[in-house]
């Protein structure tokens, strides 16, 4: 039952598929910091159009299940409407998935920095007015930084959530670890060596997820703003 | 009841650095209008039919009980607030109603607020400096330089690197006046400046506040402190329910004022 014969075998393949994971992860991380940062801004910027746009697509896309979201873009988007982002097949999976996962990441990004936007005394935001910055600049340059050093640390709960979300992106097509390993694990040959390769790929993903709760949570340290 | 002693003194005329804070009061005719200026709250009438002149260089005490709308005021000045019926013109233009062109003519109009509102995440330096670079579009070099000059004026250039909770209220206060003169505003609005500092602290405001008063600074300041009032302020208004109850001279409204709600209200803070 503990062979890990098999495991070692396809070790170079296992290897592949987190490769795959950290490729999507790392897109997906800075994409969904982007799209949030901007649905954060919608939310609360003077235009009721963006206020309300913001606000829809929260609603819809943080309670649409991933997997959902994500065949919606691979077989719907892609198969079927034949939008592609290459010639290659594997590449276009790959942002495909990269936009699913921040799309739907970037819904929880905004939610968490409005709550660290709310923590930003108004007073404020009526001296950032008073001294003539626009509204853009002052979210830009007294706003935002403070929101973002106030939610370092849920921001870090979410990037972990998202790390391990990848693994729905086999949804998508794309061959991350989770796929790679269901498809050895389908092998005959591979029958024995499940167990090792549970527990691979578990220590695998916390190898990925402990240092980054831990660098998360060394920054908001650093980072607080003192009041 | 406010007598300077200790903290900066910036009440002696101090010859070429009037130039830091002159108002550019370059044109003719009152600096400040507000005529017929009506705002609501909801059902709530909170300034009803306000018509107040401001003359250049002139220093207005607004005086009155709380709720009365002194802080709406202060705020549609500027347009943190906008009027529902009249106008506020500021050096004979009225501000426009959004975008750009009000966040740069809003500049002009100073405003320092009751609990300081510096910006936490940057130091003292940086607070002055930001507007200067982002909405003057000055140099770098050239708004440190001006903004040292202020901080040293309001007795705080030594703190210049620290961050706002480093600092003691009246500190803070200091620095916040610093950061709205680098804007070389035409006039300062001062919302209860001194209420949120502990006694000992208030002083240093103050005298900050009187050495701009006495360089010609156009000032418009909601203050209980008569002794300011008395100092500073060529004409005290007083305010109550939304209206403009009284307007007369310092000596005069604290000695001998008009109106019985303002006796009536000047009797109740005087016995504390
Ligand atoms: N943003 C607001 N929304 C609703 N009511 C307000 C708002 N700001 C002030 N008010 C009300 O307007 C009245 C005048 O307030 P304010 O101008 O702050 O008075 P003062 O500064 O003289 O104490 C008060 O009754 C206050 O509750
Ligand atoms: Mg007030």
């Amino acid at each position: 039952m503990f062979d890990f014969g098999p495991f070692f075998d396809n070790f170079h393949e296992i290897l592949e598929g987190f490769w795959a994971t950290i490729r999507l992860a790392a897109a997906s991380a800075v994409l969904s910091l982007i799209i949030g940062t901007l649905l954060a801004s919608f939310r609360v910027s003077p235009v009721p159009v963006l206020r309300s746009f913001g606000t829809g697509y929260v609603n819809i896309v943080r309670n649409t299940p991933l997997t959902l979201l994500l065949l919606l873009c691979a077989q719907g988007l892609n198969d079927t409407l034949h939008l592609t982002f290459s010639e290659s097949s594997s590449t276009t999976y790959y942002w495909w998935a990269v936009l699913g996962l921040s799309g739907y990441t970037g819904a929880f990004v905004c939610e968490t920095l409005r709550s660290g936007i709310n923590t930003v005394p108004l007073g404020q935001a009526e001296a950032a007015r008073s001294i003539g910055l626009t509204f853009s600049q002052s979210l830009r340059m007294i706003i935002l930084p403070q929101a973002f050093r106030s939610v370092i640390a849920p921001m870090g709960s979410i990037l972990i959530a998202m790390i391990k979300n990848t693994t729905v992106a086999a949804a998508a097509s794309y061959a991350e670890v989770a796929l790679i390993s269901k498809t050895l694990l389908d092998k005959p040959s591979f029958a024995s060596g499940a167990i090792p390769l549970f527990i691979g790929v578990a220590i695998g993903f916390m190898i990925l997820t402990l240092p980054t709760g831990f660098f998360f949570g060394w920054l908001a340290k650093r980072m607080a703003v003192a009041r | 009841m406010t007598d300077s002693e200790g903290g900066p003194d910036l009440t002696k005329g101090t010859g070429p650095e009037d130039a830091i804070t002159q108002a550019a009061a370059t044109g003719t005719g009152p600096l400040v209008v507000v005529e017929h200026v009506h705002k609501h709250f909801g059902e709530l009438h909170v300034l009803k039919d306000i018509n107040l002149t401001v003359d250049r260089g002139e220093v207005v005490v607004v005086i009155g009980p709380s709720g009365g709308g002194k802080s709406t005021l202060c705020r549609s000045i500027n347009r943190l607030e906008p009027v529902d019926g009249g106008r506020i013109l500021v050096d004979g233009k009225e501000l426009p109603k959004e975008g750009k062109e009000l966040a740069r003519l809003r500049a002009d109009v100073g405003m320092v607020f009751q609990s300081f509102n510096l910006f936490a995440h940057k130091t003292i330096l940086e607070n002055v400096t930001l507007g200067p670079m982002k909405v003057r579009k000055q140099g770098k070099q050239e708004s440190e330089k001006h903004a040292m000059e202020l901080l040293e004026r309001v007795g705080i250039a030594n703190q210049a690197g620290k961050y706002p909770a480093q600092l003691s209220g009246g500190q803070q206060q200091r620095a916040a006046i610093a950061r709205s003169l680098a804007m070389r505003p035409k006039v300062m609005l001062f919302d209860e400046p001194t209420s949120a500092l502990d006694p000992e602290m208030v002083n240093e405001v103050l005298d900050v506040m009187t050495g701009l008063a006495r360089e010609g600074m156009t000032m418009i300041v909601v203050t209980h402190e008569m002794g300011f009032a008395r100092r500073a302020a060529q004409k005290v208004v007083f305010m109550a329910d939304g209206q403009i109850v009284e307007e007369n001279t310092p000596d005069e409204f604290f000695t001998n004022a008009r109106t019985d709600r303002a006796k009536d209200f000047l009797s109740k803070i005087l016995t504390h």
